[in-house]
């Protein structure tokens, strides 16, 4: 990268990467994972989500990381991102919830409304 | 084997903390001997008094053999607040050592540290570089009977 | 028919039938017959309500409380404690009906008020991505004003911005950066300063852990301001993934030309390195840290000279906190007028808080300057958990002093918590609820400064020192008439001839607590009484003889068989020879042990003693 035209380049593209519809992934998964989080159990769940996902076979799901929302309390924290649908914040999740989320969540749509935090759009 | 770490590093003063954290990390007994300060001295052309020094300041070095994971359970306020106490006491008490010793398998050592900075979900340790949370005497039982499996 | 002074709402909804609503309901007729309240409660059956995984489900009017997830056993206690006490079962409630039936955005309470700043990222990029951190704007700032700023404009905007420093002393940014810029040297440094200590603060860990790219970004900013050519991270070596995060960070930025030789084409050259510490509080201090940069024991010095002038290898040095830096990029981004407007009139902007403790919400929060405390701890916090009451804060760590609930509505900026004997700190706001003794925690406090207390000067190393076996000796039953004064006294002394922060700052807790909570004091000297009964000295166990079966596992418990008694007579416990251990109270299956303040027992009288 030289020049500010480079930077501004780059982050037009990391953008549209960013939007799952430019990619091939329907929904995105992302994992609390500051200290706060591991220290709850953070790698345990990425650990059972990676496993599902590859379990049965969910080729449109993109799991990935991000660091700390604050909510120390309510770790581990896990978000489900969805083109045009709000952002549903899990919390306190441990590997039977997070094996849950995916079989009601992401394989049938349907919001695991006990362990919601928050909804955003 | 210290020409690998000091191989890492220029022979220059300020390099002495990261020397001796490889040193101590390299060491299956976690501390740092006599011979290895000596052998800081030579590379880095400083006396041994001042790698004492530096030595014994900082609480993460010893110069005391321990044990192949080093429980650093936090006694801040906040996790005081918590419970720590109580968990230490139960830590103790399972593995059969006092604050500061080493289990006679040489698995554990036990220590008490300042803030960890993972108060949000105190009582909280560390073993090794890996952090625990939320501490219970049920959760520290766990914890324990894991890493011993592993061992 | 008579109005009913209750109506239930029961769901039987087909997946609320199939989870057992129906059986609910026959056994709330049940429990209501047998306590007599069947003709002043209404059951009606209702259409699904909506929340069908948390069935079976009921909403009890008038006071609207919605419960889920009812099993037959909960019914006669939800009968028993709501309908006849009126207390609602909180354990069963639905934490936000509203929010979960029926809207479909929702803001929970705890993120209503922040307004994120430093923390914007954090939570929602990738760090270890530096394409996420510059889809999110990233790196702009710092090549806007590579191109179109100098130095000076670059230091002017941030002066205008009023951003004072977030490690704890919080001085003006700007004015540090114009006199480090102002010195004539070759080589100047930046170091950020991540070597978080203050129990209860976790906020430049996730920073650094969740935004790494924003802090070096934001040392990129300093260094052009003030001409430095090199950065140094120095990070506690308590914080591993913070290490990583940022040595990931910086070798990425290498890789897309963003560290090196003429970013973005300027003069401006740039390399920054990871330095980590061993375990030492006092290497927060500027001095000390860079001290321990050169390889050296953490020892503070005198200032001044203060490192802007001369600092690392004795070259003009700024020294700035992770959250400082965190701030840079938005400031240049989005302009010093618009950071200035938030906050109060001398504290600019927005301040990340660490919440722990006795709060239900613990975690980090970013406010603008000058909410008050009673938003930050019951709005944000959620308030103290478990039904008990507030206490106190401990505001600012060891260093810091503690608020009482007078001091909710003081407002949370530099100069109000000064004047009320309190400082901001870091940020870490630790939340104390009834059932702590303040003697005990500002002992405590105290305990972790002298443990962490350098030992270069005198006044930390011995005063301290002194200070601490007072507070022992008051905590134990050994207080005397003066112990309160004497400690007012030393602790002036240790915080006006300290050498650096951590003894100027070290007696704050102790002399906090004096000023609000003397009667405590008082009580723990004259009466020899720990109100709050923490203070295993000043405390005893009682065994209520009435409640007392017999059974005798306390006896078998103690470890002192100081607990001697049968079945018949009950079992006693003989208080001198008691040493507290708590045993007897946990083995006690009537719950018959309690806890009582006082010692129990008049001691004998040792006032011929030599030893006074």
């Amino acid at each position: 990268m030289k020049t500010l035209d480079d930077l501004r380049k780059i982050r037009k593209k990391a953008q549209q990467e960013m939007k799952l519809r430019e990619s091939n992934n329907r929904i995105k998964i992302v994992i609390s994972m500051g200290t706060s989080g591991i220290a709850m159990g953070a790698r345990e769940v990425m650990k059972a989500i990676l496993d599902e996902v590859s379990n049965r076979n969910l080729t449109d799901v993109l799991v990935t990381q991000t660091g700390e929302k604050g909510l120390s309390s309510m770790e581990p924290v896990i978000d489900v991102i969805e083109e045009g649908k709000q952002t549903v914040t899990y919390g306190n999740i441990t590997t039977e919830k997070a094996r849950k989320i995916i079989a009601e969540h992401i394989v049938n749509g349907k919001v695991v409304n006990d362990f919601v935090i928050t909804v955003q759009s | 084997m210290y020409e690998k770490i000091f191989n890492k590093y220029s022979p220059e003063k300020e390099n002495l903390i990261y020397i001796l954290h490889d040193i101590q990390d390299a060491n299956p007994q976690n501390f740092i001997s006599e011979d290895a300060v000596q052998k800081v001295s030579e590379y880095l052309k400083i006396s041994i008094s001042h790698i004492y020094g530096v030595l014994t300041f900082y609480s993460m070095y010893s110069t005391k053999p321990r044990g192949k994971n080093v429980i650093r359970l936090c006694e801040a306020p906040p996790c005081f607040l918590k419970g720590s106490e109580r968990i230490l006491k139960n830590l103790c008490k399972i593995l059969n050592v006092k604050v500061g010793g080493t289990t006679s398998d040489g698995l554990f050592t036990v220590e008490l540290c300042a803030c960890l900075g993972i108060c949000g979900n105190a009582p909280v340790m560390m073993i090794n570089e890996d952090v625990y949370g939320d501490l219970t005497d049920e959760k520290v039982e766990k914890i324990i009977t894991e890493i011993k499996g592993r061992a | 028919m008579p109005s009913k002074r209750t109506d239930i709402l029961l769901c039987c909804g087909s997946e609320c039938v199939s989870a057992g609503s129906l059986k609910i309901k026959a056994k709330l007729l049940e429990e209501l017959k047998k306590q007599d309240i069947a003709e002043e409660v209404n059951i009606i059956e209702t259409g699904c309500m909506g929340p069908c995984d948390s069935g079976p489900v009921m909403m009890v009017y008038p006071e609207g409380i919605f419960y889920r997830n009812i099993s037959i056993d909960d019914v006669s206690e939800l009968v028993e404690e709501h309908l006849i006490k009126g207390r609602p079962l909180t354990r069963l409630m639905m934490r936000d009906i509203n929010d979960k039936v029926f809207t479909k955005v929702k803001e929970i309470p705890f993120y209503k008020k922040q307004i994120k700043v430093a923390l914007e990222n954090c939570g929602y990029i990738d760090p270890e991505k530096i394409e996420e951190y510059i889809a999110f704007g990233g790196y702009e700032a710092i090549g806007k004003i590579l191109i179109e700023n100098s130095p000076q404009e670059t230091i002017d905007i941030v002066s205008k911005s009023g951003l004072r420093g977030r490690g704890g002393a919080g001085y003006p940014t700007g004015e540090k950066w114009q006199f480090c810029y102002d010195q004539q040297s070759e080589e100047k440094y930046v170091i950020c300063n991540a070597d978080e200590g203050d129990p209860g603060s976790f906020i430049d860990r996730s920073i650094l852990e969740g935004d790494p790219h924003r802090v070096l970004e934001g040392m990129m900013l300093a260094a052009y301001a003030i001409g430095a050519k090199k950065g140094y991270f120095y990070i506690r070596a308590e914080y591993p993934l913070a290490i990583c995060r940022i040595k990931k960070a910086i070798s990425l930025a290498y890789e897309y030309g963003l560290l090196g030789k003429n970013i973005f084409e300027t003069e401006f050259c740039f390399e920054a390195e990871v330095r980590t510490g061993a375990g030492a509080f006092v290497c927060g201090e500027e001095t000390a840290l860079i001290a321990s940069i050169e390889g050296r024991r953490g020892f503070p010095n005198s200032k001044p000279p203060y490192p802007a002038k001369s600092g690392l290898w004795t070259s003009p040095t700024v020294v700035n906190n992770v959250e400082t830096l965190a701030n840079f990029s938005a400031i240049f981004n989005k302009g010093a007028e618009w950071f200035a407007s938030m906050g109060t009139e001398s504290s600019k902007g927005t301040k990340v808080f660490a919440l722990s403790g006795d709060v239900k919400n613990t975690g980090l929060v970013e406010v603008p300057m000058g909410v008050t405390m009673r938003e930050l701890v019951y709005e944000i916090g959620g308030g103290i958990p478990d039904g008990k009451s507030f206490k106190a804060v401990q505001l600012g760590g060891p260093s810091g002093g503690c608020l009482t609930s007078d001091h909710l509505d003081t407002k949370i900026d530099y100069e109000s918590l000064k004047a009320v004997g309190t400082m901001l700190g870091s940020g870490g706001v630790i939340v104390m609820n009834e059932d702590n003794c303040m003697v005990n925690l500002a002992k405590f406090f105290l305990e972790f400064s002298l443990e962490e207390s350098c030992g270069k000067c005198t006044p930390c190393r011995v005063g301290l020192k002194q200070m601490y076996e007072i507070m022992e000796r008051i905590t134990s039953g050994a207080g005397k008439q003066g112990d309160i004064e004497e400690l007012e006294q030393l602790g002036k002394n240790i915080c006006e001839l300290s050498l650096c922060g951590l003894g100027q700052s070290a007696p704050n807790p102790v002399l906090s607590t004096i000023r609000y909570f003397r009667h405590e004091y008082e009580s723990h000297i004259n009466e020899k009484n720990c109100p709050t009964k923490v203070c295993s000295h000043l405390m005893h166990y009682l065994i209520d003889t009435d409640k007392c079966n017999g059974c005798g596992l306390c006896s078998i418990k103690c470890p002192v068989d100081c607990i001697p008694g049968n079945r018949e007579e009950k079992y006693n416990i003989n208080q001198e020879d008691c040493v507290k251990c708590g045993n007897c109270m946990e083995a006690c299956p009537e719950s018959a042990i309690n806890k009582i303040s006082g010692i129990g027992f008049i001691p004998e009288d040792d006032s011929d003693s030599i030893y006074g």
